[in-house]
């Protein structure tokens, strides 16, 4: 199996082969129709656009430290290979904005979220062989690939008042239309097509694999949480993407074909594009925050020695949270001009979604308690996640009333809390699986005093990074803005030091990474002991090629 | 664990495919953005038309595969209900797709803004002024805006509904012959739903030539045109779809216990009714009612 050109029928000998006999480098890796190995590229391009998305993040933290443009000008020059005005350095600032949130949602959390850590561990928690469509798995990780592309590609030409497209990841109409001549939008807008495409095809996979290659016995009561975190997930994914598939092409046909969707003097309605948005970005949300919830489930309950608290609950609690996540998407558009009526249901809808996650918050604790609890890596991960996100919850219920929103709309209150529910949440839950399942998937242990040391320096990093934005917010400072008044000055720059916290923090990880890889210690079949119950831990570590060529059987 | 496979369920070569597909839409819609930026990039059709071909030719390879492997046996009972739970999924994808369309529709027709129409008797083009806050903007708001004549939805729409419709019992048609194992039929069928197909695509195409509002400049035209449009787009990919089914049902690759291409084709047909009969009733009858009709 390791000729390039070979045809299908070529191919089709070589189906009955031994568990572990792999293909060649190019075949395994370009070509590649096996669940484990697609979930590695995917975690390794997830890492790599984290890393882009990171820096430019550090970027904006350089030049947020003080008040005053310090750096903007030269970096646009350096971008434009010609002195920048001060307009193109304003531009050069949202282009970062932009960049920085596309990247780390679709490029960086559900990539490795859900084609990481969902294509290698769903088929193997519920004993399936692979995913359903195992080459159409393989054309999601590589339209991501070339969504991201053209993604970078747009930071090169012209999008306005200068290079790259600086809508902010929203795109909202009238700037991302008529406000941004040249390529650079379409191109930003044609990547989120190519990665939305990527994401609608892995969650009908998903869907699939999940209703019907569960091995014989393994009801869905009985699904390990993570892959009902996964299915729900898809389900929201498979729902919501298409609604931004049609806004973004509405926005394509207004900037390129002389289309009136969202200009007013047409009789378009710019506010029409935000509820097109939010009604696909507020499940979003959901998406890049469930697996993360699923993966903390396995990790405590693996932790301490128990069974999940209230399984049933934890389940259904997620299926309410994808639910109700859909009918509450205008809680970001309260400065809108909306009526009283509608920003009284979309408040109170939008706290009845603290009950469910209520649920799963004191599930785990409880599922803590009275339990013997070993604070592995992994778990130290797990309750810095219930800690800090519980943290941005709370914010959340706080921005859920639509009258204080009108003064915390678009303030550093918002930024600060769905960094804490993103940054702090789905992140702390992408390490925690990591360093709970690397072993699994690599052979090798990671080192536990790196782990927790990783953890410790990032943990109050992010907290440096991110709790000072409450004050900013309440204070008034506005987001997107790459200047502020003196009176702002203290807490950017605590906040900047944050960030050098947390990059320390960054390196800390890749160096537990390379040295594991490099040196590591081997891992057995299942070294977290008799709390790991799923069925990845069953096989072997790394598992073999192709793993469950006997169904298991759930009792 | 090293041992034959014991599962009916498909474990794949290594394809090509995926990535020539993904490099191919790269390229096709960098093309297009080339296309729509001459004053960026020239060549921007050729890199489209590049691109498309790429991408149509992933489709041929894979799909080929596809059916391969279903003469090889691979499609067991469990891989088949795969293929069905998927083509069940992505049609929900394509309905929430038209969500987004209706949504706007619904968000113009209910929420009416006052527009003054000023209608050039030479060129027929519209000048179109937004009068929000100003005097005279009470007695504007309205839709159809005031002054647009719109399509009579009893005359070509109405037959293509009944086009459509007709072309959904064809296909049913098409499928318990093929049931019963009755291939004349199954060709009689498909070639009326095929033709029932082109049919409507011809009325519409020629629909949109005599049309009396344009596509750009007034929110009921480009909101009217992309709905409809993304629909015709879809007629036409269904039609392409069937004829494929068409060709199969010539060599012979349908039986009656397995047909799952013909049965997907179908599904695919029976959405688009439906999403025609959701458009005819919210766009054509409801959203032009009171209007002056186009004679």
């Amino acid at each position: 199996m390791t000729t390039i050109a070979a045809t299908g029928a070529d191919l089709h000998a070589h189906d009955h082969h031994d568990a572990d006999h792999k293909p060649g480098f190019f075949a395994r890796w370009f070509m590649s129709t096996n669940h484990k190995d697609i979930g590695t590229l995917y975690l390794i391009f997830a890492i790599f656009a984290g890393v882009v998305g990171g820096a430019i993040s550090g970027l904006m933290r350089m030049e947020l430290a003080e008040p005053g443009i310090q750096y903007l000008q030269s970096w646009a020059s350096m971008m434009a290979g010609k002195d920048a005005s001060m307009d193109e350095a304003y531009h050069m600032w949202n282009v970062l904005i932009t960049a920085h949130g596309l990247i780390m949602v679709f490029f960086m959390v559900m990539p490795a979220i859900i084609g990481g850590f969902g294509n290698w561990f769903v088929p193997l928690m519920i004993g399936a062989p692979d995913m359903a469509f195992p080459r159409m798995n393989n054309i999601s990780f590589w339209l991501t690939v070339v969504a991201f592309i053209m993604l970078l590609g747009s930071s090169f030409v012209p999008g306005g008042t200068g290079l790259g497209a600086g809508t902010g990841w929203t795109v909202y109409a009238p700037l991302s239309t008529s406000g941004s001549v040249g390529p650079a939008v379409d191109m930003a807008i044609f990547s989120l097509h190519l990665a939305g495409a990527a994401s609608i095809l892995g969650a009908i996979n998903f869907i699939t694999t999940i209703f019907n290659m569960r091995a014989p016995g393994m009801t869905l009561h009985k699904m390990p949480l993570f892959v009902w975190s996964v299915l729900v997930t898809a389900f929201l994914l498979l729902l919501a993407l298409p609604v931004l598939a049609a806004a973004i092409t509405m926005l394509l046909v207004d900037r390129n074909f002389g289309g009136a969707f969202f200009d007013a003097s047409a009789g378009g309605d710019p506010v029409l594009y935000q509820h097109l948005f939010w009604f696909f970005g507020h499940p979003e949300v959901y998406i890049m925050i469930l697996p993360g919830f699923g993966i903390i489930s396995q990790i405590v309950a693996t932790f301490s020695r128990k069974p999940v608290f209230g399984y049933l609950g934890m389940a259904y609690a997620m299926v309410a949270i994808g639910v109700v996540g859909f009918v509450v998407w205008a809680h970001h558009m309260f400065t809108t001009g909306m009526s009283v009526d509608m920003k009284m249901y979309f408040t109170a809808a939008t706290m009845v979604i603290a009950v469910p996650t209520g649920i799963k918050i004191f599930s785990w604790i409880a599922t803590m308690w009275g339990g013997s609890v070993s604070f592995k890596t992994p778990m130290v991960w797990a309750m810095g996640f219930i800690f800090m996100f519980t943290v941005g919850g709370v914010t959340g219920v706080v921005l859920a009333n639509g009258g204080l929103d009108d003064n915390l709309h678009d303030t550093y209150y918002v930024v600060a809390h769905f960094h804490y529910v993103l940054s702090l949440g789905a992140v702390f839950s992408l390490f925690a699986g990591f360093y709970y399942w690397f072993g699994k998937m690599s052979g090798r242990h990671l080192n536990e005093f790196l782990g927790h040391l990783h953890f410790w320096v990032f943990f109050i990093g992010v907290n440096v990074l991110f709790f000072p934005m409450h004050f900013l917010g309440n204070s008034g400072m506005p987001r997107r803005y790459p200047d502020y008044p003196e009176a702002f000055a203290y807490w950017n720059g605590v906040a900047s030091t944050g960030y050098a916290i947390m990059a320390v923090g960054v390196l800390i990880f890749f160096i537990n990474v390379f040295w594991s890889l490099a040196a590591g210690r081997r891992a057995e079949e299942n070294y977290w002991g008799e709390g790991a119950t799923t069925l990845e831990w069953t096989l072997s570590s790394p598992p073999p090629y192709h793993q469950f060529e006997t169904l298991p059987v759930i009792k | 664990m090293a041992g034959a496979k014991n599962h009916d369920y498909h474990i794949l070569p290594p394809s090509i495919t995926p990535i020539m597909g993904s490099f191919s839409a790269l390229t096709m819609f960098f093309g297009l953005v080339m296309w729509m930026h001459p004053e960026q990039f020239g060549y921007g059709s050729l890199v489209f038309g590049l691109g498309l071909i790429g991408v149509l030719y992933t489709f041929y390879a894979w799909w080929s595969d596809v059916v391969h492997e279903a003469h090889a046996g691979d499609h067991t009972p469990v891989v088949q209900l795969h293929l069905r739970y998927g083509m069940i999924m992505f049609i929900a994808s394509e309905v929430m797709f038209f969500v987004g369309w209706f949504w706007a529709w619904f968000d113009f027709s209910l929420f009416p803004v006052p527009l003054e129409l000023v209608k050039d008797p030479e060129t027929h083009a519209f000048t179109v002024t937004n009068l929000i806050g100003q005097e005279g903007a009470a007695a504007l708001m309205q839709w159809p805006p005031k002054g647009l004549e719109v399509l009579d939805a009893m005359k070509l729409p109405l037959l293509n509904t009944l086009i459509l419709l007709c072309s959904g019992t064809t296909v049913t048609w098409a499928h318990h012959s093929l049931i019963h194992g009755d291939r004349e039929g199954l060709k009689k069928g498909l070639w009326l739903t095929i033709l029932l197909g082109l049919l409507f695509s011809a009325i519409q195409a020629y629909e949109y030539s005599v049309a009396p509002f344009p596509f750009g400049g007034l929110n009921y035209g480009t909101a009217f045109y992309m709905a409809t449009g993304f629909h015709g787009f879809h007629v036409i990919v269904g039609t392409i779809f069937l004829i494929v089914c068409l060709v199969r049902s010539y060599k012979g690759h349908f039986t009656p216990q397995q047909h799952f291409g013909f049965e997907a084709a179908a599904w695919y047909w029976h959405f688009v009714d439906v999403v025609w009969l959701f458009l005819f009733i919210s766009i054509y009858i409801w959203g032009g009612w009171g209007a002056p009709v186009h004679a």
